[in-house]
């Protein structure tokens, strides 16, 4: 008895480290490709300094890089992409679970869910080949002459519509995350109690009325906790983005048509055949500070949780 | 099994193994540029079926085989951009040539054919420059009188990926062009100041067949493969040349190989059938060989294929070094020593 209790205790032991050592493997991983980029980038810190974020310089044969650029087409297409994504998502999730038959519901999960599945590269090579010749010849002459036309923001919809460029690739990552969003919406709206929402209705609301007032509120932290993830794939996102966004590290306007780069295409590109010395540092240092602005949008969210939480917790 | 006769039998098991290995052949290593990648994995399997030596290569890239060769993690590295010769004493490296391509411009315009465009570097540099933005403009209407030019923006189309065919193009440009050498100059990435990136030959390619009014730069091989519509390009002697084999070897003739460490750009030679933009790609590998054994190995194979892949570089649209050039790289290999200052490469 006492030997199996033994044994027992022993087997604990033993599952309480290992897992512990999982744990802190993985802080250890962490802070040791934070330690090989900045030793990695250290040629690039020392030459450039704090100037290497806002210079839109990228000539590797002068040996003088910048990451405004990059940073620019990285940070615009996450945008674009969120703009478009958040509202379709929200679209599905309430469709899923509100307003569809429910013999449509799990055909039409599945088939965003599969949607998540396919490898980045498909989206890339379907955007450049099928996605943007329909977006030059139809969605951008018809913006041009349409949001083109309002003063303010006429110069994001100028230029020849060649198809690729910041907005396609916007649009692409838009398409990519749009699962990721719509099944966390999804998985949260099934969630509230359909007591509250019962009550709701009873009181003569209609759908509206309560996915805003009784669904949405419930649901606050999964849904902020959903696009975090959307964004965070779309920040990240290297082949779809390398093979629409034309890969130009010129920035002489300010329109959405006109090709760029994002930090994960230059990454790309380039990596392979850049010579050792600052070249690679540079790409190294384009690496950290993707690093950082992933980092920044990871604690931006949690802080946005834990007022959410808070908030809730002084009104009951 | 149980454990008792597992551990009975573990050992004559383990030696059994370790019997019936083969006696080790050679195996060779190398890494790098991925624009002869498919010639020396061709190269190695026909060198394999004839000696039994095995070559490994892996086309991870120019930039990563001259860090891999620093690095002495290969044996032998290869670059499509030649390393000057004063950087190939810093680490103590040599080099030599092995196959010649060609750079191609091609474009998309409505009704002209392949062959049909006639352009001269400087034409070319200025459309690349961003300064030249229309098909009718009076310089390219002067080279090609006799076409019908639309009134078309041009969309220029570039590598998005750093690659030695960028490095070749934009060496060409730079020639001809002070503007371009002064403000863009040549590399295997450059600030591009007009137009949109592709990734690989294939992704420029995709671009000049979709965008209309485009004009890109892909290598040889690609253009005859996919039959894009090159131009002509004006060399040095003042001639239209069309890119072929022999327009490619009339370049590799011209060049001053003896003097440089075969540091020779091919681009812009003084032939008066010589395509502009001709470039060779490059073997890079260590005068101190701290492994001999695996030098001279790396050696064979080279000289095996010199002897016999002509063929198989005809095959797959790379062009043969001429006789006299792989006699004077035949000579440069008693460069490379062992330890004892021994040459490795002893002429067979």
């Amino acid at each position: 008895m006492s030997a199996s209790r033994q044994q027992r205790s022993l087997g604990d032991w033993v599952f309480f480290n290992l897992t512990r050592l999982f744990a802190v493997l993985t802080l250890l991983m962490m802070v040791g490709i934070i330690v090989s980029l900045l030793i990695g980038a250290w040629p690039s810190l020392r030459e450039f300094g704090p100037g290497f974020l806002w210079s839109a310089e990228w000539n590797p044969p002068l040996n003088r890089f910048g990451a405004l650029v990059p940073i620019y087409g990285t940070l615009v297409t996450s945008l674009i992409a969120l703009i478009i994504a958040v509202p379709v998502s929200f679209g599905i999730a309430l469709f899923l679970t509100e307003l569809s038959p429910r013999w449509l519901r799990r055909p039409l999960g599945i088939a965003i869910e599969l949607l998540a599945g396919i490898p980045s590269i498909v989206y890339g090579m379907w955007g450049l080949l099928v996605f943007s010749p329909l977006f030059a010849d139809y969605f951008q002459p018809a913006l041009a002459a349409t949001l083109g036309q309002v003063p303010l923001i006429k110069g994001l919809f100028e230029g020849p519509p060649i198809g690729i460029g910041l907005l396609c690739a916007g649009f692409i990552l838009a398409i990519m995350i749009i699962p990721f969003i719509a099944s966390v919406m999804r998985d949260v709206f099934e969630i509230t109690p359909p007591m509250l929402k019962e009550s709701a209705y009873a009181l003569g609301g209609t759908t509206w009325e309560i996915v805003w007032n009784v669904v949405l509120p419930y649901t606050r932290v999964g849904v902020v906790g959903g696009i975090m993830l959307g964004l965070g794939r779309a920040l990240g996102e290297t082949m779809a983005v390398t093979f629409v966004i034309g890969n130009s590290s010129l920035l002489d306007n300010s329109s959405l048509f006109a090709p760029g780069n994002s930090i994960t295409s230059a990454l790309a590109n380039e990596f392979a055949e850049a010579t050792p010395g600052l070249h690679t540092a540079a790409l190294i240092e384009l690496g950290l500070i993707l690093f950082l602005i992933t980092l920044t949008v990871l604690v931006i969210s949690k802080l946005l949780l834990l007022r959410f939480v808070r908030q809730e917790g002084s009104r009951t | 099994m149980n454990f008792t006769s597992f551990r009975k039998y573990f050992p004559a098991a383990l030696a059994s193994v370790v019997m019936s290995l083969p006696v080790h052949a050679a195996e060779v290593t190398g890494a790098g540029a991925s624009f002869p990648a498919p010639l020396y994995a061709k190269w190695a399997d026909a060198y394999q079926k004839a000696t039994g030596n095995k070559v490994n290569y892996q086309s991870i890239g120019s930039g990563g085989g001259i860090k891999q060769i620093t690095a002495r993690t290969v044996d032998f590295g290869a670059s499509d951009m030649p390393l000057k010769p004063a950087d190939l004493d810093k680490d103590g490296l040599m080099q030599f040539p092995t196959v010649i391509g060609g750079v191609v411009p091609v474009v998309n315009i409505e009704g002209i054919k392949p062959g049909d465009l006639r352009l001269s570097g400087a034409v070319l540099a200025e459309i690349f420059l961003g300064k030249i933005q229309k098909w009718n403009d009076k310089a390219i209407v002067a080279l090609n009188p006799k076409l019908a030019l639309p009134d078309q923006a041009i969309a220029v189309v570039h590598r998005a990926d750093g690659s030695g065919t960028t490095f070749i193009f934009t060496n060409y440009l730079s020639k001809v062009s002070p503007e371009w050498k002064s403000r863009i100059s040549e590399g295997t990435a450059v600030q591009w100041p007009a137009g949109v990136g592709g990734k690989g030959n294939e992704g420029v390619a995709a671009f000049v067949q979709r965008l209309k009014g485009a004009i890109g730069y892909v290598e040889y091989a690609y253009v005859k493969q996919n039959k894009l519509p090159h131009t002509l390009l004006q060399n040095a002697a003042g001639n239209f040349i069309a890119p072929d084999e022999t327009a490619f070897k009339s370049a590799a003739a011209g060049a001053n190989w003896n003097k440089s460490a075969f540091y020779e750009i091919l681009t812009d030679q003084s032939g008066k059938d010589a395509w502009p933009i001709t470039g060779a790609t490059f073997i890079l590998m260590h005068k101190l060989q701290d492994k001999p054994q695996q030098g001279a190995e790396a050696l064979k194979f080279f000289e095996w294929s010199f002897r016999n892949g002509g063929k198989m570089a005809d095959e797959l649209d790379y062009v043969a070094l001429p006789e006299s050039l792989i006699k004077l790289i035949h000579t440069s290999w008693s460069n490379l020593k062992d330890g004892a200052g021994k040459a490795v490469w002893a002429g067979k």
